[in-house]
Formats: structure tokens, sequence, C-alpha cells
């Protein structure tokens, strides 16, 4: 009997307020890849942490290819051939992707890293421009940029958090190519979605944590969707209830709107228009990096360079005004960043609130608004129960909340609002089957009161799923808006390449 | 050869990194030891010069709080900007604009006018204060230009501006030549709590800036924004909370807070505007904001420790014949010691063998 490639026995990880991981035990063999199943919160990232040294374990043991190991930190996991791509990225903005990868290495040049790069990002269909800075890139382009870092360091065991929760099908097509050949070539990797069409078709073994404990192994072609939502959250996902979309007057409309791009390496956005009805949900396809950013940006009011009169709220020419300002107007939004940019990592849930929500601040326009403590507390206690948010309590500090259950924190803080005019990037980035089923079901919830929802996403089974109509943006442009009845996949693959212009006079011909 | 290296902690100790300013006090005062005995001075009489001779008397505290007023003060408005990411290190600068303004006011007094001069003498300070700061704030907010080096020259055109005034319009035309002001009339001193000690209402005006400033950060919605601005400078434009209002704010308020201070000074100890008004107030109120953690009632604190510093060092000076310089050695040491104990809150240190294995 071959030994496997990693052995963890009884690994037991206690932080203030929880157990993320109680006594789990975990066999990765040789070139397997073992999916790592479970809610959020569950401890799936713990455990990942522990094994790449950037967590001490409270007990339990590590063995690598049959030997007890100490990895007491990253650099020595790296040296013992563990690599690693982390759900939320380790990467400084500043500087460029050569220099970021750069900088976890030792003596080479940053020539040689450059070259390197490019060779990895040849091999494996991963475009990206070494020379970029990195925050220039969208969300999607950075997890490019930890793929290839982790590459570099031929890995015999590589460590994927939620890799795939930012990539478009193609690209998440792409990624299996590279994951197959890397397990191939006898790397074992550890992976970890939520998506279990994904794990399927992926993984030849599974372990399904809950609440910090191993609830099952399992061969994951083996079971249904269903049973592996079982063990994975003690119950099958609930369906959605769709109502007849009764789409209202207009809340938002974008006229025309072209806005140079402020960074050498975003995208201009070229004469975009787009409306939102009341009481429908319009989504947004696209691959990353293709101006949703800039888009967002622009319609949230943290970009207001915008032309007078191309973004309209209402009767009411916004483009001019600030965040705070659309907010008042009923305009919420949940970008797609939520450390740093949704959430302060430093701050606590309930101060977070008050970025956006006023509700426990008496004279909020006024003597600097003085904020009441303990209604802000109640507030952000009521969002975690009505959210199921595993959390400590209002007072943990948001960099402390797992992946998913920071994002359902955000959503939830948006959509509790009520807002008139709710947009979404990403709504159900990293969040488990049943906390994404929540999600859209409150989304169809606000549209059925008559609000009025933007969702900006690059999954398009999740467009499918919730939106009435549907814009695919491609290179800076908007396309004409289709409603969901007539979209296919097909269909909106071939627009995700710009090419709607093509098949919009086929339909006339049609007509 | 084997190699020290720093690793980031993956978990901070909270409890460490409140302990850590203690732990700096403690390293600084054995490497004070190690310099007494270099001196060739016993170690325990310098300690006590430092440590006990400040506190002994009820004047000698007197004393302590008199010094620790202005850097409290200063302090208090450095940690409303370094708490928003606003490096103002000019408060220098500011405090004798402060300084020159009261002074300007209080020469119009004469014996007769009234003891309500005080409080145009104490605005003046803070209007002078701020128009000096406002400077700074103007230059970023305008041409973008680097609030570090702009409020940092700034401090040497208002010494500049100082050296102007006493030894031009402002000379006592019966000073015997000296570069200094007549000094104030009586009706213009900042009024004294207690008879016998030169403890001012002056450390009321802190008190009251602690509490008020503990406000601002923690119960009122500006003084969130202003911190979110420091902490995520993404959130905070997610927010839609103005940087450029931040910016106004924190220079606004240190620059007010630092003008005040100098306006005391001259109005209350010193009496009339000379050269030496500049003590480097200023620049101590930096480590004094640092040491006490930016938190208001951390400075009380730290302020206290440093006006130790200063009345140590000249006590060194009279008791053991040190130079007064000794102040400046220990005030860089804590700041010193409070960087590298900070440091491994977050970081550990490991030889790293090198060439071994490859
Ligand atoms: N640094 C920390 N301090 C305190 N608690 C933490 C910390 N990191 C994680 N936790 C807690 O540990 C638990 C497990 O978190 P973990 O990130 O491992 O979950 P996860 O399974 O990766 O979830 P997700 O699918 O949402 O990413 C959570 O309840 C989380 O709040
Ligand atoms: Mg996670």
């Amino acid at each position: 009997m071959t030994t496997p490639r990693l052995e963890l026995k009884g690994i037991t990880k206690a932080f203030p307020d929880v157990v993320a991981n109680s006594d789990v035990s975990l066999t990765v063999m040789p070139g397997e890849t073992h999916a790592v199943l479970g809610e959020n919160g569950a401890g799936k990232s713990t455990l990942m942490k522990v094994i790449y040294g950037s967590l001490m374990p409270d007990a339990g043991q590590i063995l690598l290819n049959g030997q007890v190991m100490r990895i007491r930190n990253p650099k020595e996991a790296r040296a013992n051939g563990i690599g690693m791509v982390f759900q939320h990225f380790n990467l400084f903005d500043t500087m460029t992707v050569a220099e970021n990868v750069w900088l976890g290495l030792a003596r080479t040049s940053l020539e040689q890293v450059t070259a390197s790069i490019v060779a990895k990002a040849t091999e494996y269909g991963l475009d990206i421009d070494p020379r970029r800075a990195v925050h220039t890139l969208s969300v999607g382009e950075r997890q490019r940029v930890e793929i290839i870092r982790a590459l570099l360091t031929r890995p015999e065991l590589l460590i994927l958090d939620e890799p795939t929760s930012v990539l478009t099908p193609q690209a998440v097509e792409k990624l299996f190519l590279v994951l197959r050949k890397l397990a191939s070539e006898g790397c074992s990797i550890l992976y970890i979605s939520h998506k279990l069409h994904e794990i399927r078709e992926l993984c030849t073994a599974c372990t399904v944590l809950r609440a910090g404990k191993v609830t099952g192994v399992c061969n994951p072609k083996e079971e249904s969707n269903a049973s592996l939502s079982r063990m994975m959250i003690g119950a099958e996902p609930p369906l959605l209830e769709h109502h007849e979309c009764q789409a209202g007057s207009t809340t938002m409309v974008v006229r025309n709107l072209s806005l140079e791009r402020d960074d050498q390496f975003g995208v201009d956005l070229q004469e975009i228009n787009l409306s939102v009805c009341a009481g429908e949900i319009v989504g947004i396809a696209g691959v990353s990096g293709n101006g949703q950013k800039e888009l967002l940006y622009a319609l949230s009011g943290e970009d207001t360079r915008s032309p007078h009169g191309s973004i309209r709220i209402g009767e009411v020419d916004v483009s001019a005004l600030d965040p705070g300002e659309r907010r008042r107007m009923g305009l919420h939004f949940v970008p797609e960043e939520r450390l740093g940019r949704g959430a302060v990592p430093t701050l606590s849930l309930a101060q977070n609130l008050l970025l956006t929500r006023t509700e426990s601040i008496s004279i909020p326009r006024c003597a600097g608004g003085w904020i009441r403590v303990k209604a802000l507390a109640n507030h952000a206690e009521r969002l975690i129960d009505r959210f199921h948010i595993k959390a400590g309590g209002p007072n943990s500090v948001a960099r402390s909340l797992s992946g998913g259950n920071l994002q359902k924190y955000i959503v939830a803080r948006e959509i509790d609002a009520n807002p008139k005019l709710l947009i979404v990037s990403q709504p159900t980035w990293g969040v488990d089957v049943g906390a994404a089923a929540q999600i859209r079901g409150e989304i169809l919830r606000l549209r059925d009161e008559g609000c009025a929802v933007l969702v900006v996403s690059e999954e398009l089974d999740e467009l499918f799923e919730v939106c009435d109509r549907m814009y695919v943006i491609a290179r800076g442009k908007l396309s004409p808006s289709i409603p969901i009845a007539e979209a296919t996949v097909e269909k909106i693959g071939e627009w995700m390449s710009g090419l709607w212009d093509r098949s919009v006079p086929g339909e006339a011909r049609h007509a | 050869m084997p190699k020290l290296k720093l690793e980031a902690r993956s978990q901070p100790s909270q409890m460490w990194s409140y302990a850590s300013p203690l732990l700096a006090l403690a390293c600084t005062v054995a490497i004070g030891v190690l310099l007494f005995a270099l001196l060739g001075k016993d170690p325990v009489k310098g300690l006590q010069v430092f440590f006990w001779e400040p506190v002994k008397t009820g004047y000698a505290v007197g004393e302590l709080v008199v010094k620790a007023t202005p850097l409290l003060l200063i302090a208090l408005g450095l940690a409303v900007s370094f708490r928003s990411n606003v490096w103002n290190i000019g408060a220098e600068g500011q405090y004798i604009l402060g300084a020159i303004g009261a002074s300007g006011v209080a020469l119009m007094a004469n014996p007769a006018t009234g003891s309500w001069i005080v409080v145009p003498v104490l605005l003046a300070g803070v209007l002078a204060g701020l128009f000096w700061a406002g400077l700074t704030a103007f230059l970023r907010d305008r041409f973008n230009a680097n609030e570090i080096l702009v409020s940092l020259m700034l401090v040497y055109v208002a010494v500049q501006v100082l050296n102007f005034m006493v030894f031009g319009p402002w000379k006592d035309p019966h000073g015997y030549n000296f570069p200094q002001t007549k000094t104030f009339e009586v009706v213009t001193r900042i009024p004294r709590l207690f008879a016998g000690s030169r403890v001012s209402i002056g450390i009321i005006f802190a008190l009251v800036g602690v509490v008020l400033v503990w406000v601002f950060f923690f119960r009122t919605r500006s003084g969130f924004a202003q911190q979110v601005g420091g902490l995520a400078p993404a959130a905070s434009r997610y927010a839609g909370f103005s940087s450029r209002r931040a910016l106004w704010t924190a220079l606004l308020i240190s620059g007010g807070l630092a003008g005040l201070a100098g306006a005391l000074e001259v109005a209350g100890p010193i009496g009339q505007l000379t050269p030496y008004v500049p003590a480097g107030y200023g620049f101590a109120a930096i480590i004094v904001a640092y040491v006490g953690r930016l938190h208001p009632v951390g400075m009380v604190f730290s302020a206290l420790l440093m006006s130790m510093f200063y009345i140590g060092g000249e006590l060194a000076q009279s008791r053991l014949g040190l130079p007064k310089s000794l102040t400046g050695v220990f005030q860089g040491l804590l700041l010193f010691s409070l960087l590298a104990c900070d440091m491994l809150v977050n970081y550990r240190l490991r030889w790293i063998a090198l060439g071994v294995g490859k």
C-alpha cells in the first residue's frame, strides 16, 4: 500500500468564540483530488490554514508522506511542497503581479520571475500580464495570480480554498484541465468548493465537515446533490418560490454612459444603456475584467466622473452624487470585495453596520450623528439571527468571520435596509448551498415587494435562476437586454465574447 | 551562516498589544540604568531623579501637570489626525503659531483691561494654530502635496516668523535689546487653579478635551467616518465618507489644539514671547500619542510620563551634572522600545540556518 501524501490525525483548533476544528482526521493519497465540503463556518479554511502553517493547531498531528511534520509557517509548508490559494487573497495592491509573486521566492531576479509567470500562464492557459499593478485587477484576475504563484513552487500538495467562486464556467473548465494535469503528474489536491457539481466532476474522495467535526467521508461520484447536502447542512436546500415578475415604473436609467478608465489597465465604458424597473431582477453576465468593476463604481457613486444626466434614479440625475447621497435615495449596493470595501476587517460587525446604515444614529445629519451603541448592537444581533450567520456576536471583528458568513452579513445589511434599488455584485460568492438559496430567496422577496434589483454575476446558473431580464457586458460595452425566457446558455456565451451585434439583426429578421 | 529573520505571527496576542507600552517603559528604565552606570553615576540616584523626585511633593506633582498639559492637548489632536491616516507631524509649528497669535492679543492689553482678555488671548491662539494647519490641509487638498513634508517644513517657517516678531516689531523697547516681548500684563495671565502651584485652567481644557475626543471617536458618526478613512480607504469610499472632509477635520482639530497649547503656554508659565517658546512639545506629543495607543485615556498617562522625562532631565542637569539632553534620550528610548515591543507583538524572531540541506 502506498503511503498517503497527507494524513491529519485529530486536529483541533479553537478560537476564543468557537472550536473551528475538533478532532479532524483526513487522508489524501498521491495524485488524489480530495474535496473538503461543509457549510459556511464549518472550519474548512481553518483546517487548510493549519496544514499550510499559517495557523497552529491546538492538538493533533500532520503527517506528510508518512512523516510527522511540524509546519510552523507557510514558508516551511512551501519548502515541503505544499502550495495554497487562499479564499481571501494575499496580494499587495500597489505592487505589480510579478513583484507580488517575487516576494515569496528567494534568490531570483524579477526578470526571471516575470519570465516564469509568463511561461506558467501560457502552459496552463491562465491569461495574465505580470507588469500590471494588482489594484487594477478584478477579483477573478487576482485569483489567477494566486494560482500561478502556487504553481510556481511546483507543489506536491496543492490546496485550493474556493478557487472557482469567481470564475466563469469557461475559466472553471480551464482550471479543471490544469488540476487534472497536475493530478496526473502525481500532485495531490485539496479542493474546497460549495458547488457540488464541480466536486462530483473533479474529485475522487470527499471529507465533509460540519461545525468543526468530520461528518462523513465518501466518494462524491457515488453521491447525489441531495445526499451531499444532507451530510453538509443536515437538510436539502429549500426550493425557490418564483412568482411572475410584475415590472413597474423605471427605477434606474443609464443613458449613453461612457467613461474613460481611470487607471492604465482598466476598461473604458462605452455607451452603456441600461434600465431597471421596480419589481424586476435584471442580471449582467460577463467574464470578470470586462468593465463590471468600472460600471459598478459609476453606479454606486464611488466614481462620480459620469457625464451629466447619464445616470438617473427615478427622475433625478444622480451622476454627480456621492454614494451616501445615492443611498439616501434608496440605492443600496453589495460590492464584490467584502473585506476592505464592503466591510472594515478590524472593526466589529456592529460598527460595520454604520458604513451604510443610519438607523442606530440619532440626528444623523447634524452634530456628527450620535451613535446609540445599544441599538447598534441589537441591530447587528437581529441581522445575525435573521440570516443565520455564524459569528461570535455583534462584537466579533469582521475579519474573524468565515468567508461565506461575512458575505451573508454584508448582503443581509443591504437587504435589510429595504432598498428601492439594490445592486449586488456576486451575491452568493462563497456561500454554501443553503445560504445561497436563502440569499436568492431574499432577493426574490425584495423584488416581489417592488424593489428594483440589478445582479452582476459571473455565474450563469445563478442569473438564470433569479433574473427576469439579462444584459451581457464585454470589453466595456453592454449588450441589449434579453428576457430570460429567450436567453440560452449558448446565446449568452456567444454574447460574452462581444458578438451580440451579429445576433441582434438576426433576431430582427425572425420577427 | 545563520541569519536572523522576522516572521509574522498568525495571531498577535491581544493582551500583549495592550501590555507593550508597559514593557517598553520597563525596557527604557533598564537601558536608563545601564546608561547611568556607564556615565559613572549611581543608577539608583538617576532613577530617583527621573521617577521619584517629580512626584515627591504636591508642588512637584503640580509641575508635572504643568508640563503634561500642552503635551496632552497636542497629542489629542494628533491622535485624531493619525487615526484618520493624516500624518500631521508639524504640531510644533502650529503650537508656535498659537503662541504668536496669543501674544499678539496679550500685547494689546493694558493694566486697566478686564480679565475677559484671557478669552480672546486663547481664541487667537486657537485660530492661529488652525490657520497654520489649514495651510497644510489646503496644499494637500488642492495640489495633493504630501502633508508630512508640508507640515514639517512649516515648523521651520513658524520658527522664522517667531524670530522675526521678537527681533523686530514686538521687541520690548525696555528689554536691553534681548529678543523678546515685554512681560504680558498680569490680567492676561491664564487663571491658576490653586495658590502655591502653577497648575492653571489649562489642565481642565485638556481633560475636557480627553472626554470630547473619546466621544468623537467612539460615539459620533463623524468620528467613525474619520477612522474608517484611516483603516480601510476603499470601505470609506464605498460608504460615501468624504476623504476631503476627513483631511480638513483632522488637520483643523490638531492645529486648533496645538494652537491652544501654545497660547496657554505663553500666557501661562512663560508670560512673554521669547525664541525659547518652541520646546519640542509638538514632536514629543507624537511619542505621547503613540505610547498612549492613540486612545484619549491612554494619552493621559503617556503625557504624564513624558512630562516626567522633561522634569527628570532638568533635575539630572542640576543635581547630577548630566546634560539636559538626557530628556531627549529617554524620550527616544521609550519610542524605540515601544516600536520594538510592537514589532515583537506582531512578529517573532527566528534564526534561519542558511546553506543547510541544499
Ligand atoms: N481569526 C479568527 N478569530 C476568531 N474566530 C475565527 C477566526 N477565524 C475563523 N474563525 C471562526 O472559525 C469558524 C470556522 O471558520 P472557517 O473560516 O474555517 O470556515 P469555512 O468552513 O472556511 O467557511 P466558509 O465556507 O464560509 O469559508 C467560524 O465560525 C469563524 O467565525
Ligand atoms: Mg472558508
